[in-house]
């Protein structure tokens, strides 16, 4: 018998505390890790990135950087100056000198230059192909992927067929980027002969990304009550009426969660593209073509594929870096941007169809 | 015998149910879930505004039996007729001439568990008609408040019928389902457990509405509640394994069945 005032619930050291606590500083040690590298990679790309996104002065942001195509950088040495020149103001400054020079009847200088190509100028093209190449693909995407998400779920009758489709689809999630894009090269760049286009582009990505959004348009499809559908198909409704009015509303805010998942995913894979739908460099911009159909059977430039360009394919100095941290910068901001602007209408729609 | 089954169940005073047409005409019928039988060889005639009962034990059929009456469970994948025929009006309604969704639109149905839309209150008792196609906006109105009415709903909800119909009570929302079903002016009722997930009071009030509904419509309603078949049905089937065991008027089935099993069940001693 316990005296009255001993405490029996005063903690007492025991072995399985002591493996408690360690399994406890584990895993926050595991997370403290990851949010760590998480945040070296992303400060880093910032923080370099800035230096050239950013200026002190105003307007504060490098407009050119994101208005202008990309161009060869030359650099000289021009009265004791180092002078850093895009490629067309170059050629003004050369035609200057030779002008200023002839004028005052001197022999026309020859200016020794290093020229570094993609380091000046800015990425706009790679910005809209890339803002096209997602709003294309994910269009395609959405529209196959919840048609075959109703039918398998909704109309199909679950057998040994249906389930077999499923099993491929889930597969197919799993099938590497570039496996796609040299599917994407045989299929509709040669065999359909579409050519390095958009369209090959959009329908390679949408290839890619259609298993999630199967998927997740099928769960999606699964969460709405039995009752939403037995009460409207009570009433007299056909299927298809029940789809649309009572299953469809309540679907879609699940089905563009996943998609805002696609939409990451599309906009950063360099390999579908890189043999579909991009160019290392391309000085038109998507809009100026001739034809209307034009539009849809030329190559663009895309951000990802011309990080790959200048990380790999020119000589790395100084220069070049700077564009790479700049251009996977700007990439960050745009690839949050559109899955932010998703998530608002996703938003948006929940609060229309709550339930 | 008589005495026992007496004591577990308050059965009201004889009614004069007088003679009634038969509307529905259910003849040796035989249903499966693929291999599975769970209705075998049913012979019961369903008189015309008439409330009938379906009890039973979990899982003896009386809901299947009911979902075969407006063919929703031809919307379950590897179901079977194995024999025998179900007929309304003297049309077999798994006959070649039926559409299933003209079936569903002339046969209300009420479900266990309450199903509003998330949609407004006057959305969820037009859904039937907007399906039909129906856009007359004063006829829409006045369908809203016949049925409101009709479900005895109106006076609670009048003034927020464009609120969502999510916002009701357990009780309002079942009856909100029922007045959807009536809005389209059905024959016939088919209540699945309507009271399940209902306090007594909200029970009491269903309750109420099956004995106003009755004089318009053909009410069949399957419930778990002895108490409930005994208050509010004509005429009470007791189904016991897939089999139809005996169906008689409430009064004789409650006070004094024919069938020992029945006994058992009404008294409370299985099931």
């Amino acid at each position: 018998m316990p005296t009255p005032d001993a405490n029996p619930f005063a903690p007492k050291p025991s072995r399985s505390r002591t493996v408690e606590k360690l399994i406890f500083g584990i895993t926050r040690a595991a997370t403290y890790f990851v949010l760590f590298c998480g945040l070296f990679v992303l400060g880093d790309i910032f923080i370099k990135g800035s230096r050239t996104v950013f200026q002190p002065e105003f307007p504060f942001i490098n407009v050119p950087f994101l208005t202008e195509a990309p161009e060869s950088l030359y650099v000289f040495e021009h009265e004791g100056k180092k002078m850093e020149l895009g490629d067309r103001a170059f050629r003004v400054f050369r035609e200057e000198q030779e002008a200023a020079a002839r004028a005052a009847g001197l022999p026309v200088p020859q200016i020794k230059t290093e020229s570094f190509v993609y380091s000046a100028g800015g990425i706009w093209p790679c910005i809209v192909g890339t803002v096209l190449l997602v709003a294309g693909s994910m269009s395609i995407a959405l529209v196959l992927g919840v048609a075959s998400a109703i039918y398998l779920n909704e109309y199909a009758r679950d057998g040994k067929f249906v389930r077999f489709i499923r099993l491929s689809i889930l597969n197919l999630a799993g099938v590497p980027s570039i496996v796609f894009g040299l599917f994407g090269f045989g299929m509709f760049v040669i065999f359909l002969d579409w050519n390095v286009s958009l369209l090959a582009g959009w329908f390679t990505l949408a290839f890619m990304v259609l298993p999630v959004v199967i998927t997740a348009s099928e769960e999606s499809l699964k969460a709405v009550p039995k009752g939403f559908r037995e009460g409207s198909l009570a009433l007299g409704a056909t299927k298809w009426q029940t789809i649309r009015k009572n299953v469809m509303p309540y679907a879609l805010p699940g089905i563009l969660t996943s998609s805002i998942l696609g939409i990451a995913r599309v906009a950063g894979e360099t390999a579908p593209i890189m043999f579909t739908a991009a160019y290392v460099v391309r000085d038109k911009l998507p809009w100026e073509v001739e034809k209307i159909s034009d539009f849809f059977f030329q190559g663009v430039m895309a951000l990802p594929y011309h990080i790959y360009v200048v990380s790999s394919k020119i000589p790395q100095n100084e220069y070049t870096a700077r564009v790479q941290y700049a251009t996977a910068f700007v990439f960050l901001f745009i690839v949050a941007g559109i899955a932010l602007t998703s998530i608002l209408l996703r938003n948006r729609m929940r609060n229309l169809y709550k339930w | 015998m008589e005495k026992t089954a007496s004591l577990a169940i308050k059965v009201p005073p004889a009614r004069n149910l007088g003679t009634a047409r038969t509307l529905i005409d259910i003849e040796h019928f035989d249903f499966s879930y693929g291999e599975k039988q769970a209705v075998f060889d049913i012979n019961l005639t369903l008189d015309e505004k008439r409330v009938t009962a379906f009890i039973g034990p979990s899982g003896c059929g009386k809901t299947t039996l009911l979902r075969c009456l407006n063919r929703m469970n031809d919307l379950i994948d590897g179901t079977v007729i194995n024999r025998g025929t179900i007929k309304i009006n003297g049309i077999d309604i798994n006959g070649p001439g039926v559409d299933a969704i003209e079936l569903r639109k002339r046969i209300g149905m009420v479900f266990q568990k309450s199903n509003p839309f998330p949609k407004s209150i006057y959305e969820n008792v037009i859904y039937g008609l907007r399906i039909q196609g129906e856009s007359n906006k004063s006829r829409l109105d006045t369908t809203v408040e016949k049925s409101l009415r009709g479900a005895a709903l109106w006076d609670e909800v009048k003034d927020r019928l464009h609120e969502s119909g999510l916002g009701l009570s357990g009780g309002q929302m079942q009856r909100l389902c029922i007045a959807r079903a009536i809005a389209v002016e059905p024959e016939i009722i088919l209540m699945d457990e309507p009271c399940s997930a209902l306090d007594p009071i909200a029970t009491a009030k269903v309750e109420e509405l099956i004995h106003e509904l009755k004089k318009d419509y053909t009410i069949v309603i399957v419930t778990h509640s002895m108490q409930q078949a005994a208050r509010c049905s004509d005429k009470t089937a007791f189904f016991y394994m897939g089999k139809l065991i005996e169906y008689d008027d409430t009064r004789t089935i409650f006070m004094s069945p024919a069938n020992a099993q029945t006994e058992a069940y009404v008294s409370g001693r299985f099931g």
